[in-house]
């Protein structure tokens, strides 16, 4: 049994007609990991044993015609906490950490009846563009093993690509889902900032952070938004805005018609691969066929994106993981002499490079009399960049451009030079800073590498998105070719 | 050389709410280490803050309390250090913009009249609390999250007796608004102190020390007292006060070396990303002004001017809420003002420090009080009985009720009383005689052997008058 090319609705139409149990298809998922899971190292751990339990519980419940996700296996980014099962953010210091409690988005699937099957990779805290610093293992892309996933959801990014799971939770702080899916050929959401509760998700910048869906097709991306969105008491920076039926309004989209794109000269400049421009041109001119306008426009402060967003993101991440001391959970350093010897060691031992960098930057930019000069000034740059996505997305419906730069580069090739890494995310860190939401879309191919579409939208407007990116996905065919994985596939 | 003294109070107040600042772990004393914490006290990843409404409400009704100005646009900040008994390594505070700024009490030191400036108040949560042993140490994160208010004075405060004042002062306004129990013997009340003293005409202010270890206002002035004496004779005899943190020594009264501050801690405050900013609306303000009781300085003008009780009075009775409301709602009875404040800082006082009980957790009502006291007024009982019935009224017995059950009501009635008088005369010829000669005295021992008759009940007033009347026939 391969459930590669089946989407949410043909999965769960399976299920309900009976032709397959959730027992019998979570068992399947099991069973392609294992198949495939060595060659691209997307899975931290797998949830075995209870996954199968869950799935026989659901089967002997039955699935009903209202359950779109009943049954269906999902994959979680180790970022996120899920009661009973390792959540590492793959950190050494979280090495064997297993949380007590649910995050809000876990529990919002479990009680769709999703079948959480197993915890995929990351950059370390979700620190980094390649998922290559992670701690534990190296994910490879699931078009090409020489190359990088993407990160830092690069595990859910290649988990779905690869056919593992057709759905998995992903995390964006500066690009984090979108990058990923753009690097893997799938669909990657980034919701608005408070569009989902963020409890359970261990923190990196804590105003950029959002956790959103990872699919193979837009429709499938927008049902599962709906099934995780929504306020939540444990969030107050979640919003009480209603959560559409994403999906379903997708149903009356088939159209562009009339629409008003802004693709900004900023998103096309130097630097930004010739196929990469190319394959957003010619998406431009497809959607101008359908009857859409696509205007030049321009986000002229987009530049000072990358270091307000480094110092902004850096600084809360210096905050938020202070808490990691060795003291009450995580790692611990052995031969200790006193208390400074338990948080210096521990930390030493238990963080990873990228981390540490981090750390420090953001420590420095939010020490006394550094403060106005970097964490102040950042913070003033965000309301600058906020503003220039105001004008434009004014009298523009959303904004379109490339997710990267570039496509997946090769395995090592950046890591070891932190600045081209960070200028990865160029593209997709404003979007952060202004708490927009962003959809990442297969658009074009170089050199049998993947090239995403990123379309940028109004505040709480995924609406718009979602149907741009499925009427786009109906007129073209990037989303239907899928890697061969070594003829796995 | 003439030197003038500058002190500086940082006072923690904590608050009675049900529930913590940031999550909903119950706020309560006595439980077992850490029965009272969740995910969210512990600091596990994942977790986030709640804001609880209430915290907010008491930040705003102390700034009202304190004529503070209330910052409708305010927001959390993390204040950055490691420590076992801060599970997040950061501890949320205000530093940027206090829930209340400039405010002031009224302080009377020796008669004079002064005001005390606050420079500021702001809402945080308390640190979990560790405990050492030989070879480890506990961490009790039951304190963790509970909710305060930091309230910091202007350098307003010129003497010890000034700081005790302003902390009596600060403690009674608190106290009757309710938000805490403001007891420095139990914690709810803490204090840091900082002291610098300076030539007279210096402009720049000295270097301060701060003191630890005053759990008492009486410890806080002591330790002030010579904190500020040390200072002068180290300035006098040509040596500079360095900038230390000093331990105060209940037993000698002195200040010791705690240890040396090196430079300022660097806490890399910035604003809390993961709680919304605060905009507290006029109306919410004014729901809580509007609801906040009368002020203790208030009322002690009220209790001189309108119903005649000494200043003195009017302190003792203003020392908590609940002892001025009993006050009030006693005189609302029509029970006589100076009499109700006599019987509240005497014998209600007493009873109170007898048995190490605050007054609302007795049975004493005001109702019995003045029932009480409206018998003796009457002249039913004379406030000699009335210690009967008050240890009566403390077990919630109603007075004229037991009055009657004992028959302890006094003889007042001539009619009853005039056979009685009679008797006594007839049997004491030589006291007549003794009258009528003009020795006073004898009126006393007749008197005496009346009351013997009737076993104390007779009212002295009205046996007085019929004795005098029977005597000068």
């Amino acid at each position: 049994m391969n459930y590669f090319k089946q989407d949410l609705a043909s999965l769960h139409a399976d299920l309900v007609a009976k032709k397959i149990s959730s027992k019998e298809l979570t068992q399947a998922t099991f069973d392609n990991i294992k198949a495939t899971d060595p060659k691209i190292d997307a899975f931290l751990a797998l949830n075995e044993d209870a996954a199968l339990d869950q799935a026989a519980k659901i089967d002997a419940a039955g699935i009903n015609a209202d359950q779109p996700l009943a049954g269906i296996p999902v994959a979680i980014k180790d970022n996120i906490v899920t009661k009973g099962l390792t959540t590492t953010a793959a950190s050494k210091i979280l090495e064997n950490f297993k949380p007590v409690y649910d995050a809000t988005v876990t529990t919002k699937l479990a009680d769709a009846q999703m079948v959480t099957v197993g915890k995929t990779n990351l950059d370390e805290f979700a620190m980094g563009g390649s998922t290559e610093t992670s701690a534990f293992k190296q994910t490879k892309n699931a078009w090409d093993q020489t190359k990088v996933p993407g990160g830092s959801s690069g595990g859910s990014a290649a988990a779905v690509a690869s056919g593992q799971v057709v759905a998995a939770l992903g995390t964006d702080t500066g690009g984090s889902i979108r990058q990923p899916a753009s690097f893997n050929g799938v669909v990657g959401m980034k919701p608005t900032y408070g569009r989902v509760s963020r409890w359970g998700l261990i923190a990196f910048g804590s105003s950029l952070d959002q956790i959103g869906p990872l699919t193979r097709g837009v429709k499938d991306n927008a049902t599962i938004l709906s099934a995780i969105a929504g306020h939540d008491d444990h969030d107050l920076t979640s919003s009480t805005q209603a959560v559409p039926d994403f999906a379903g309004d997708l149903n009356d989209a088939t159209s562009v018609k009339g629409l008003r794109i802004g693709l900004p000269k900023e998103f096309l400049g130097e630097g930004v691969n010739e196929d990469v421009k190319a394959a957003i041109l010619a998406a431009a001119d497809t959607y101008r066929k359908l009857g859409a306008t696509v205007d030049e426009v321009s986000l002229p402060h987009n530049k000072y994106g990358i270091a307000a967003y480094y110092i902004i993101a850096s600084s809360e991440a210096s905050s938020n993981l202070q808490r990691f001391d060795g003291i009450r959970y995580g790692y611990r350093a052995k031969d200790v002499q006193n208390l400074e010897d338990v948080y210096v060691k521990s930390r030493s031992e238990g963080f990873g490079d990228e981390v540490k960098r981090r750390i420090m930057l953001g420590t420095f930019s939010l020490s006394a009399g550094f403060y106005d000069a970097y964490f102040l000034k950042a913070a003033k740059v965000r309301t600058v960049i906020i503003n220039d996505f105001k004008a434009v997305l004014k009298d523009h419906d959303f904004i379109m451009g490339p997710v990267a730069p570039t496509p997946a580069f090769d395995l090592g090739a950046e890591i070891k030079d932190p600045i081209t890494m960070y200028m990865n995310d160029i593209l997709t860190i404003p979007v952060n800073l202004a708490g927009l939401p962003g959809l990442s879309l297969p658009a074009g191919f170089s050199n049998n590498l993947p090239v995403g579409m990123q379309l940028i939208g109004r505040p709480f407007d995924e609406s718009t998105l979602y149907k741009a990116g499925y009427v786009f996905e109906q007129n073209t065919d990037f989303h239907l070719q899928v890697p061969t994985l070594g003829g796995q596939n | 050389m003439n030197f003038e003294t500058t002190i500086g109070l940082e006072v923690h107040i904590e608050l009675k709410t049900n529930s913590k600042i940031f999550s909903p772990s119950p706020v309560a004393y006595g439980a077992d280490p850490n029965a009272n914490t969740n995910v969210i006290d512990w600091g596990y990843p994942g977790v986030l803050p709640t804001t609880n409404k209430g915290v907010v409400a008491d930040g705003i009704i102390a700034a009202l309390a304190l004529h503070a100005t209330v910052e409708q646009h305010t927001h959390f900040d993390r204040k950055n250090y490691f420590y076992p008994d801060n599970p997040k390594a950061y501890q949320i505070t205000q530093s940027d913009k206090p829930i209340g700024h400039d405010g002031w009490v009224e302080v009377d030191v020796d008669g004079v009249k002064k005001k005390i400036g606050i420079s500021e108040m702001h809402i945080e949560e308390d640190a979990g609390k560790n405990t050492h042993e030989r070879d480890y140490s506990y961490v009790d994160l039951n304190r963790q999250g509970t909710p305060l208010i930091e309230i910091v004075s202007k350098p307003d405060i010129a003497s010890p007796a000034e700081a005790y004042a302003y902390l009596e002062a600060l403690r009674q306004r608190i106290q009757f608004t309710g938000i805490s129990d403001v007891k420095m013997e139990e914690g709810s009340m803490r204090v840091d102190v900082n002291i610098s003293v300076r030539p007279v005409g210096q402009e720049k202010f000295g270097t301060k020390t701060e003191l630890k270890n005053l759990n008492s206002f009486n410890y806080v002035q002591r330790g002030l007292e010579y904190e500020e004496k040390r200072q002068q004779q180290v300035l006098m005899s040509g040596g500079s006060v360095q900038q230390e943190t000093r331990r105060f020594d209940e037993k000698t009264g002195e200040t010791i070396l705690m240890r040396v501050k090196a430079g300022a801690d660097d806490y890399r405050y910035f604003p809390e990303p993961d709680l919304p900013a605060l905009n507290i609306s006029d109306d919410w303000i004014k729901e809580l002004g509007d609801a906040m009781p009368e002020m203790p300085t208030k009322r002690r003008e009220r209790y001189v001017n309108d119903l005649g009780l000494t200043d003195y009075d009017a302190m003792v009775i203003t020392q908590t809420k609940e002892m001025s409301d009993f006050f009030d709602a006693t005189v609302a009875l029509k029970a006589d003002p100076k009499m109700a404040a006599n019987y509240l800082q005497g014998d209600v006082n007493a009873y109170l420090n007898d048995n190490h009980v605050d007054l609302q957790a007795t049975k004493l009502t005001p109702e019995n009080l003045a029932g009480m006291i409206n018998l003796i007024s009457d002249g039913t009982i004379s406030s000699k009985m009335a210690k009967k019935v008050f240890k009566a009224i403390t077990n919630g017995e109603e007075p004229k009720a037991f009055v009657e059950k004992h028959g302890l009501v006094q003889l007042s009635d001539p009619a009853k009383l005039q056979p009685i008088i009679d008797d006594v005369l007839q049997a004491n010829p030589q006291s007549i005689e003794d009258f009528n000669n003009g020795k006073k005295r004898a009126v006393g021992f007749l008197v005496g052997q009346i009351m013997k008759q009737t076993h104390g009940q007779a009212n002295p007033q009205v046996v007085n008058k019929l004795l005098m009347t029977a005597l000068q026939k």
